[in-house]
C-alpha cells in the first residue's frame, strides 16, 4: 500500500502539533527550571543551597532516560494528565517532560553567559531579584535564548518520530510504519525530504532572529 | 559621609581563608573625592563593594550619611542604594537596551512617571554629553562615551555618593582626562561625594583631595594627596609617588658622580607647592658665585601647583657652594647631596615648609 497526500499532509499537521504544543508547555518549564537553576546557585542573588541541589539531579536523570523508554515509562502518569495514554495529545505529556530539562540546561547556559558585572550593576542600583531577572538577565541574554529554542525544537521534532509507539502519529510514525515495515522507499524518502525541510527552516528562522536582535 | 568602623572581611573557599580587609578604619568626608590606591589583590575592589553592601563586611561597621546599611530591611536597603551610584571599570552597561533605555533603567526600577523620567534622562545625558547618542547602542560607543554612560545612569537617581570602581583604568590617558574632569564637576556641581579606587596614581594626583593606600587587606596610609606626594611614610606609597615623578638618579648623572668632585657638588632638590624651581636657582647662581647646571627635572602639577625635582650641579668654591647650600636650604625646598655612586644622599633638611596648601 502506498501512502496518499493526504496522510502525509495529516503527518505534518501532526508533527507540527505536537511540537508546537510541547516546545509552548516544555519551554514554560525549561525556563522556570533554567532561571531557578541560575539564581539559586552559590553566590547568585537568590542562592539556596536546598532548591539548587534537588532540581540539579531531578534535571540530569531527565535527561538522561531515552526518549522511547520515557514515552513508555510514564504512561500512567500520562493518562493522569491528560485522560488517555495513546493518541498525539498523548505523546504531548512525555515529550514535555523530555524537552523541558533539555532547555533548562540551554537557558541556564544563556543565562550563566551573561556578564556577571550586570547583575553587579542592577544589585548597585537597588533592583529586586524578580527585576533583575526580567530586566536584566533575560534581555541581555535574549539572543542567546533564541538560538536556544531553535536548537530545543529541533530536538523535539526528532522525538516526535518516536510518538509513534504510542500511537502518536506524526511524520516519523509514517516513515517507519508505512516506508520501513511495509518497504516504501518513496515514503520513506518523501518524510525524510520533508523533516529536512522543517529543521532547515526552523534553523534558519532562528538564525535570522538571532542577529536582528543581537546587539554586541 | 562614609565612615569604616573595624570592618574586616573574610572569604572562605576551598583553598583557604583570604582575608580581604582588615580591620579598615577610614572617613570619607561630605564633598570629598577619595582615593583608595594600591596594588592588585590589596582589597580595593571589596573595600568599595562593602559601601553599598554588594559584599557584606564579616564583621564592623560601614556608616552611609550616618546610617547602618546592614541593619536596614531589604526594602529599605533597597533605597538607600538607589542613593549610591556606582560605576564599573569595565562599564556593565545593558547591551540589549539603547544609551536613553540603559540610563532609564534606574527609574524604570523605581516605576517613575513616563514624562518626568524623559526629562531627566535627557538632562543628564546633556551633563555628560551623550545626548546625540539617546537612540544609539552600546556597542555602538568608545570607551570613553560607555564610561559617560555609566555616569550617567549612576547620577540619574540624584545619588549623593559615587563610588568608581578603577573607572579609568580601561581608558587611554587622554579619556581617562575626560573622564576625571567630568568626575571633578560631578564633585563641585552636584556636590556629590566620591570614593574612587585605582592603581594608578596619576589619577589620585588629577582629581583626589585625600587618598588612602592599601596593602594586603589593610589600610597602611592615609591623607591628603599633598602629604602623601610630600612625605610618603611606607615603601609601597613611595612607589606610588615614583610612578608619577621618576626619582631615581639618571644614569648620566651617575657617571659624573666617578669624575672628580674637587669643587663640585651635585644636589637634589625637591619642591612642593609654593616653590617653583626655575627662579630658585636663578637667584642662587645671582647671590653666589656659583656655576648652576640642571641636569635633570620632573615636574608636574599636584593640585595646581609645581610639584616634582631638580638634580643640578654647582660649581664653585667650597666656602661659595657652602653658602649656596644654605641660601636654598633656607627656602622651601628639600635639599640633598647626591653622593658616590648616586645610591646615598646627604639630607640637608627634611621638615617641610611649603606645606601650607593643606594646612
Ligand atoms: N568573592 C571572593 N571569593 C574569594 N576571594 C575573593 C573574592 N573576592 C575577592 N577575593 C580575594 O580578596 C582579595 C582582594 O580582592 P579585591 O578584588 O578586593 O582586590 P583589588 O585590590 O580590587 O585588586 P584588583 O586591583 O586586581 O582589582 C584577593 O586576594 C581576592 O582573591
Ligand atoms: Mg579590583
Amino acid at each position: 500500500m502506498e501512502v496518499s497526500t493526504e496522510l502525509i499532509l495529516e503527518a505534518l499537521w501532526e508533527t507540527l502539533y505536537m511540537v508546537s504544543i510541547s516546545l509552548l508547555f516544555g519551554g514554560i518549564l525549561g525556563m522556570v527550571l533554567g532561571i531557578i537553576l541560575v539564581v539559586t546557585r552559590k553566590g547568585h542573588i537568590l542562592e539556596n543551597r536546598w532548591i539548587f541541589s534537588l532540581l540539579n539531579p531531578i534535571v540530569n536523570i531527565l535527561r538522561s532516560i531515552p526518549f522511547i523508554i520515557l514515552l513508555v515509562a510514564i504512561i500512567p502518569f500520562t493518562r493522569l494528565i491528560v485522560g488517555t495514554s495513546i493518541g498525539t495529545t498523548a505523546a504531548i505529556v512525555p515529550l514535555v517532560l523530555h524537552i523541558g530539562p533539555y532547555i533548562s540546561r540551554l537557558v541556564e547556559n544563556s543565562l550563566l553567559e551573561v556578564d556577571e558585572g550586570i547583575v553587579e550593576a542592577a544589585q548597585s542600583m537597588g533592583a529586586t531579584p524578580l527585576q533583575i531577572i526580567g530586566k536584566f538577565l533575560l534581555p541581555e541574554a535574549f539572543p542567546s535564548l533564541v538560538l536556544s529554542i531553535t536548537t530545543a525544537t529541533i530536538g523535539l521534532i526528532g522525538a516526535t518520530a518516536m510518538a509513534g509507539a504510542i500511537g502518536g502519529g506524526g511524520l516519523g510514525d509514517v516513515a517507519i510504519s508505512y516506508g520501513y515495515q511495509r518497504f516504501s522507499t518513496i515514503t520513506i524518502f518523501v518524510t525524510v525530504v520533508i523533516l529536512v525541510v522543517v529543521v532547515q527552516g526552523v534553523q534558519s528562522v532562528g538564525n535570522v532572529l538571532e542577529r536582528k536582535i543581537r546587539r554586541a | 559621609m562614609i565612615e569604616f568602623r573595624h570592618v574586616s572581611k573574610v572569604f572562605e573557599s576551598k583553598e583557604g581563608t583570604i582575608e580581604a580587609l582588615k580591620d579598615i578604619q577610614l572617613t570619607v568626608k561630605k564633598g570629598d573625592i577619595f582615593g583608595v590606591i594600591g596594588y592588585s589583590g590589596a582589597g580595593k575592589s571589596t573595600l568599595i563593594r562593602t559601601v553599598n553592601l554588594l559584599e557584606y563586611p564579616t564583621s564592623g561597621d560601614i556608616l552611609v550619611n550616618g546610617r547602618k546599611l546592614t541593619e536596614l530591611t531589604r526594602r529599605e536597603l533597597r533605597l538607600a542604594q538607589k542613593n549610591i551610584g556606582m560605576i564599573f571599570q569595565h562599564f556593565n552597561l545593558l547591551n540589549s537596551k539603547s544609551v536613553f533605555d540603559n540610563v532609564a533603567m534606574p527609574l524604570v526600577l523605581s516605576k517613575k512617571k513616563k514624562k518626568e523620567m524623559e526629562e531627566r534622562v535627557y538632562e543628564i545625558l546633556r551633563f555628560v554629553g551623550l545626548e546625540e547618542k539617546a537612540h544609539h547602542y552600546p556597542n555602538e560607543l568608545s570607551g570613553g562615551q560607555k564610561q559617560r554612560l555609566g555616569i550617567a545612569r549612576a547620577l540619574v537617581t540624584n545619588p549623593t555618593i559615587l563610588l568608581c570602581d578603577e573607572a579609568t583604568s580601561a581608558l587611554d590617558p587622554q579619556t581617562t582626562t575626560s573622564i576625571l574632569n567630568l568626575l571633578k564637576r560631578i564633585n563641585e556641581e552636584f556636590n556629590i561625594t566620591i570614593l574612587l579606587i585605582t592603581h594608578e596614581m596619576e589619577v589620585i594626583k588629577e582629581v583626589c583631595n585625600r587618598v588612602a593606600v592599601m596593602e594586603e587587606g589593610r589600610v597602611i596610609e592615609i591623607g591628603s594627596v599633598f602629604d602623601i606626594f610630600a612625605q610618603p611614610k611606607t615603601d609601597t606609597a613611595r612607589n606610588f609617588v615614583k610612578s608619577v615623578v621618576r626619582d631615581d638618579i639618571p644614569a648620566s648623572v651617575k657617571s659624573l658622580l666617578k669624575q672628580n668632585m674637587k669643587e663640585r657638588k651635585i644636589l637634589k632638590i625637591d619642591f612642593l607647592g609654593v616653590s617653583s624651581g626655575q627662579p630658585l636657582v636663578s637667584r642662587t647662581a645671582k647671590n653666589f658665585n656659583v656655576d648652576i647646571n640642571i641636569l635633570f627635572a620632573t615636574i608636574t602639577e599636584l593640585q595646581g601647583n609645581p610639584y616634582g625635582h631638580f638634580i643640578v650641579e654647582l660649581v664653585g668654591k667650597e666656602n661659595e657652594l657652602e653658602r649656596a647650600i644654605q641660601f636654598l636650604y633656607a627656602q622651601d625646598v628639600i635639599v640633598q647631596e647626591v653622593m658616590e655612586d648616586g645610591s646615598k644622599y646627604r639630607t640637608y633638611t627634611r621638615s617641610l615648609v611649603g606645606n601650607t596648601l593643606h594646612g
